[in-house]
């Protein structure tokens, strides 16, 4: 009896435990999301839009998930460039503190953004990729308020290669410009170019204008 | 050369086909005694396996029917002496309490009796004797007076006298009369409080008589019992498979209770020991709102058995009744403690939903706290309450629980002996359909050389031609030697 009541807590605890060592494991139900906001030109305007988006996201992530938001600028891939980053604490209490005080710290951020004057979103696509890689939760999303109008200062190399294998790229409020209203090919080539480059690289891609689909996203 | 062109004889393939037809049609007629006896040996051979197998189920089904019949004989004699001894225990506590006082009650319809005696003895009417001087007047009324004015005078005087006296005696008459009658007025209340003690040792002895016919029921079903008599087995199977439907209900029940009670803690618990940590594939915090309801049953177990209303576990039952009583205690402090704890936890629940929902109003745009409404209070008490309440009510879950497992064992064999039926039934009809597939095999073989076979009878004439007679015994077919050397 006793041999049968040892076997079965050694089986218990290996169960429980693993080889791999817990940094390369995925938490199995958590979900780890990076907002990339454009701050370039005119594309500011959309601020109050992004808001929006990222109250819908805050609502719609529980404790134990991660939530990032930097702005692409003329050189997105920096760590200076996110405004705001939390990993929800395991009590729900704190997760909603956290919530309210990230909410908060966008507010701010929404008053005080300066346009940029170059578009680095490959380089904000990197850094999205870098963060996530290293939380490493389940299931991994990248979130891009853009125009998807990329516009590199000179000296800026973008020809990377990217490893998005596993990682859902959703593009949100691709709105159109004044030359795609001339020429739709544009839109329509630029949104390509994107989807293709993307699912290249391993991701799946998606594109939403309208904010009500959002919540079936996640 | 390819495939089909190796089976062309001569450039039509229709005549190639006729000449193989005929060619494939000698050799199966060639092969045919051979081919009857390898499809009627198969056959057989499954046919006897299926069969064998079927056998084989027959003593296992008798020998789980029987050990069946003996569980339940066994099951159903100890619930007839629980039941026995409780009816006796109830036997003796009415004869202490109600027929401890018949002495008493005895003395009081006694003096009672007694009472009425003197009172009847006392308004028994005496009549009044008459005076003795009457004979004196008598006397002096029957002297030859003559007209003497003495003698008138004295009768008139005896006269007046003898008015008086008549009206004094009709009123003592009278006085005594009224007296009787009082008497016996009386009396009634002395009636009624004899008519109620006969009442009341009437209703004892009732019920008595009434317990009385109960035992005998019961020693009437134990005998059958005792005896293992088909109707007491019927009767144990059918109340036994009441039993299990009855507790399955009630066990649905109580498992409905301990979801609502796991859904009032689960939220709260992920407060206590983290919001996404798992196990597996669950939630730790669901994990532990489950032990906890689980402690809280088991808990309601112990406290059953303490208290000798199951007994599950008759080690409990064996202890000292000191240790008994301190387990029980024990049990319900920690039940009592663990049902604050869920009142508790129900109330950090409502706390944490109305939190979400003002945080929710916030990241909407709403202003914070806009949105409560002022009855709040009550699903908070409502919650806290049956926080409080569901953990002794999940107590009594021990009760349909031990009917439940001493039933499935019943209900479990009659499945298995049903069961074992079926599928010896199952094999012994696929042994017969293998053997008759057997038969049909083989009429199928022969129609496809008929042709050969005609050919033979003509040839052999009708008598001797090798046709395949189907003996009387019908589960054999006699090969064509049986049949001529019959013949």
């Amino acid at each position: 009896m006793l041999k049968i009541a040892a076997c079965l807590v050694l089986t218990l605890l290996l169960a429980c435990s693993s080889d791999e060592p817990e940094s390369n494991l995925p938490d199995n139900h958590n979900h780890g999301v990076y907002m990339l906001i454009d701050t370039s030109g005119t594309y500011t305007q959309q601020l109050q839009k992004a808001q929006q988006v990222i109250s819908v996201t805050l609502s719609k992530l529980y404790p134990g998930d991660t939530f990032a938001i930097a702005r692409i600028d003329s050189g997105s891939f920096s760590e200076k460039d996110i405004i705001a980053k939390v990993t929800f604490d395991d009590r729900p209490s704190v997760t909603n503190h956290q919530k309210r005080m990230f909410q908060e710290r966008v507010t701010e951020f929404a008053k005080t953004v300066q346009p940029a004057k170059h578009t680095d979103i490959t380089g904000g696509i990197l850094q999205a990729v870098e963060f996530l890689k290293e939380k490493n939760p389940r299931k991994k999303t990248i979130l891009i308020f853009s125009d998807l109008q990329e516009d590199l200062k000179s000296g800026y190399v973008r020809d990377v290669a990217l490893d998005m294998k596993g990682i859902n790229v959703v593009a949100l409020n691709v709105i159109k410009l004044d030359t795609d209203n001339f020429d739709p090919k544009r839109y329509l080539t630029r949104v390509e170019d994107w989807q293709s480059r993307v699912e290249a690289s391993g991701g799946i891609w998606k594109v939403t204008n309208d904010m009500d689909q959002l919540e079936k996203i996640f | 050369m390819s495939f089909p062109e190796i089976f062309l004889i001569g450039n039509s393939p229709v005549v190639s086909g006729i000449i193989w037809f005929v060619v494939v049609v000698i050799f199966l007629y060639m092969a045919r005694d051979s081919a009857h006896y390898a499809i009627r040996s198969f056959s057989r051979v499954l046919h006897s396996a299926f069969r064998l197998a079927s056998k084989a189920l027959v003593p296992v089904e008798k020998k789980l029917a029987l050990r069946n019949r003996e569980v339940l004989l066994a099951d159903g004699r100890e619930a007839s002496e629980r039941v026995m001894e409780r009816e006796f225990e109830r036997i003796t506590a009415t004869v202490k309490k109600e027929l401890a006082d018949t002495p008493a009650l005895q003395r009081r319809i006694q003096e009672e009796i007694t009472r009425l005696e003197d009172d009847y003895k006392q308004s028994t009417e005496v009549p009044p004797s008459p005076p003795g001087w009457v004979n004196a007047v008598d006397a002096v009324a029957k002297i030859p007076a003559k007209g003497d004015p003495v003698v008138v005078d004295i009768l008139e005087d005896i006269h007046e006298s003898l008015v008086k006296a008549h009206n004094n005696t009709t009123e003592e008459y009278r006085q005594s009369r009224k007296e009787r009658h009082q008497l016996l007025r009386n009396m009634m209340p002395g009636w009624r409080k004899v008519l109620q003690v006969m009442e009341t040792v009437d209703k004892n002895v009732t019920s008595l008589l009434e317990r009385a016919k109960v035992i005998d029921r019961c020693m009437e079903d134990y005998e059958q019992i005792l005896n293992g008599t088909d109707r007491a087995v019927r009767n144990l199977s059918s109340s036994s498979l009441n039993h299990f439907f009855i507790s399955s209900f009630v066990l649905a029940i109580a498992i409905g209770g301990a979801l609502i009670n796991f859904h009032l803690i689960a939220a709260p618990m992920s407060e206590m020991v983290g919001g996404h940590a798992r196990v597996w594939d669950f939630r730790i915090a669901d994990i532990a709102a489950l032990v906890i309801i689980l402690v809280e049953v088991t808990m309601g177990l112990f406290l059953m058995e303490t208290l000798r209303i199951t007994r599950l576990f008759p080690v409990i039952g064996a202890l000292k009744d000191t240790m008994r009583i301190r387990m029980m205690w024990v049990t319900f402090s920690i039940l009592l403690m663990l049902a604050t704890v869920e009142a508790g936890l129900a109330y950090m629940r409502e706390l944490l939903m109305q939190d979400q929902l003002a945080t929710s109003a916030l990241l909407r745009g709403e202003a914070e706290g806009a949105s409560q409404a002022g009855f709040t209070w009550i699903t908070t008490v409502a919650q806290m309450g049956m926080g409080f309440i569901l953990p002794f009510a999940l107590t009594f879950v021990a009760i349909p629980l031990e009917t439940f497992v001493q039933s499935l064992r019943t209900v479990l064999g009659v499945a298995g002996v049903g069961l074992i039926k079926v599928l010896s039934f199952t094999l012994r009809l696929l042994g017969n359909i293998f053997y008759y597939m057997g038969s049909t095999m083989i009429h199928l073989y022969d129609l496809s050389v008929f042709a050969p076979m005609w050919l033979e009878r003509q040839i052999k004439g009708q008598k001797n031609a090798p046709r395949p007679v189907l003996s009387k015994d019908r589960r054999k077919v006699d090969p064509p030697e049986l049949v001529k050397e019959a013949s």
